[in-house]
């Protein structure tokens, strides 16, 4: 008989809870006067925010949770909180 | 999204300063590495059953045993000749590390193992509803230092962890903190890089247990480096080598104001004097650490004068 003491899972299996659904507030990335520092996917817990290209970054509504860390850190603020809405 | 070894879809709360911790360490340490981890926030955010957020080998056991678990692993390693493969990493959270698992790392730094510690310091026990720990600092208000008619919170100053660490011989201790994740990245590189026990304990903002704004995560953390009650440096083979200067000291009561478990030091009265002997604490590590810069250091002896 084979035993398995405790619980074992595969790694890099998270990506299937989508912690989106936790959001009330979603960033909105301006792109005005973005100066391409990367700090908002520096910054992100979830580390769902990334690089379109240059100057532009967007982040992955499955994952973030709103928490605003991203805008409060942006130092040129070009990044939004706005009430989310579905 | 970006490739990172610790993934999205993990359950920390809003804001959380460990999850971004967490994922700044592995990150920067590589592919290569197996990771220990003590009970704990993390071990509880990142593992749910049957999902993981890790991206590399990870092994949860006891809430005491993160360094001992990981100094298994890294003898096996050696035993089996493949020491060149993989880095130890054992990590744990503040009370893992300080109160709990304090045997086990002692026993590891004694023994000399080839591991790095992690100590994600968010200054009390968090994933089971805020206790106070060994880390919390000085009249922090948590459920088992609550602050009332005879009490002003916590009543104890936190552990010097590092010392501790550099009292074993560990040939590298540094501290971090999220708010500059630069640096935190650039120790845990470095710390990688050298043979022997490591220890790195990075400070962590929690908003559910210091009741402050989850947006403002990375603004507390880097008030507690500015005000000095956090200092970051390092230190090789029990010589403080470099510390992160403070061009300007701010008063510690710009850090207090934001969290809600220091509120009571501003509504009852009598607060002034316990905020006093916060600065207090804060001034003694600006004098042992030498944290003042150059200009600012100028600036206060003219001041004397």
């Amino acid at each position: 008989m084979k035993v398995i003491l405790g619980g074992l899972a595969q790694p890099a299996t998270s990506l299937a809870n989508n912690t989106g659904t936790w959001r009330n507030f979603r960033p909105v990335y301006l792109q005005k006067a973005c100066i391409d520092c990367k700090m908002c996917t520096i910054v992100c817990p979830e580390g769902c925010v990334y690089r379109v290209s240059e100057k532009k970054f967007t982040f992955n509504a499955n994952y973030c949770k709103g928490c605003g860390m991203c805008a409060e850190e942006c130092p040129v603020d070009d990044i939004e909180m706005i009430m989310e809405e579905k | 999204m970006e490739k990172h070894l610790f993934l999205a879809g993990h359950t920390a709360c809003y804001g959380c300063g460990e999850a971004l911790g967490a994922r700044l360490v592995v990150d920067a340490a590589g592919p290569n590495i197996i990771t220990t981890d003590a009970t704990g926030c993390l071990e509880v955010f990142s593992s749910r059953w049957p999902q993981s957020a890790w991206a590399v080998p990870f092994i949860h056991s006891l809430f005491e045993n993160s360094a001992a678990v990981a100094s298994g692993i890294e003898v096996a390693l050696r035993a089996m000749g493949r020491q060149e493969e993989a880095k130890v990493i054992a990590q744990g959270g503040d009370g893992g590390t300080a109160d709990i698992g304090l045997q086990c790392l002692s026993g590891m730094l004694e023994r000399g193992h080839d591991v790095l510690y992690v100590c994600y310091d968010n200054e009390a026990y968090m994933n089971t509803g805020v206790q106070r720990s060994g880390l919390t600092p000085y009249d922090s208000d948590t459920r088992t230092s609550p602050f009332g008619r005879a009490s002003w919170g916590n009543r104890y100053r936190k552990k010097d962890m590092p010392a501790i660490a550099a009292a074993h011989g560990a040939p590298y201790i540094a501290t971090a903190s999220v708010a500059y994740p630069k640096d935190l990245q650039a120790k845990v590189k470095k710390a990688l890089n050298i043979v022997g026990p490591k220890y790195l304990q990075v400070h962590v903002p929690c908003p559910l247990g210091w009741k402050s704004d989850p947006a403002l995560t990375i603004k507390v953390a880097k008030l507690a480096v500015e005000t000095g009650l956090y200092p970051i440096f390092e230190m090789e083979n029990g010589v403080v080598t470099k510390v992160r200067k403070i061009s300007s000291p701010k008063p510690v009561t710009e850090y207090l104001k934001l969290q809600g478990r220091f509120a009571h030091l501003f509504k009852k009265s009598g607060g002034e004097e316990e905020i006093k002997k916060i600065q207090q604490i804060a001034d003694e590590n600006i004098r042992k650490y030498g944290l003042l810069s150059e200009t600012a250091a100028a600036k206060v002896s003219a001041e004397k004068e």
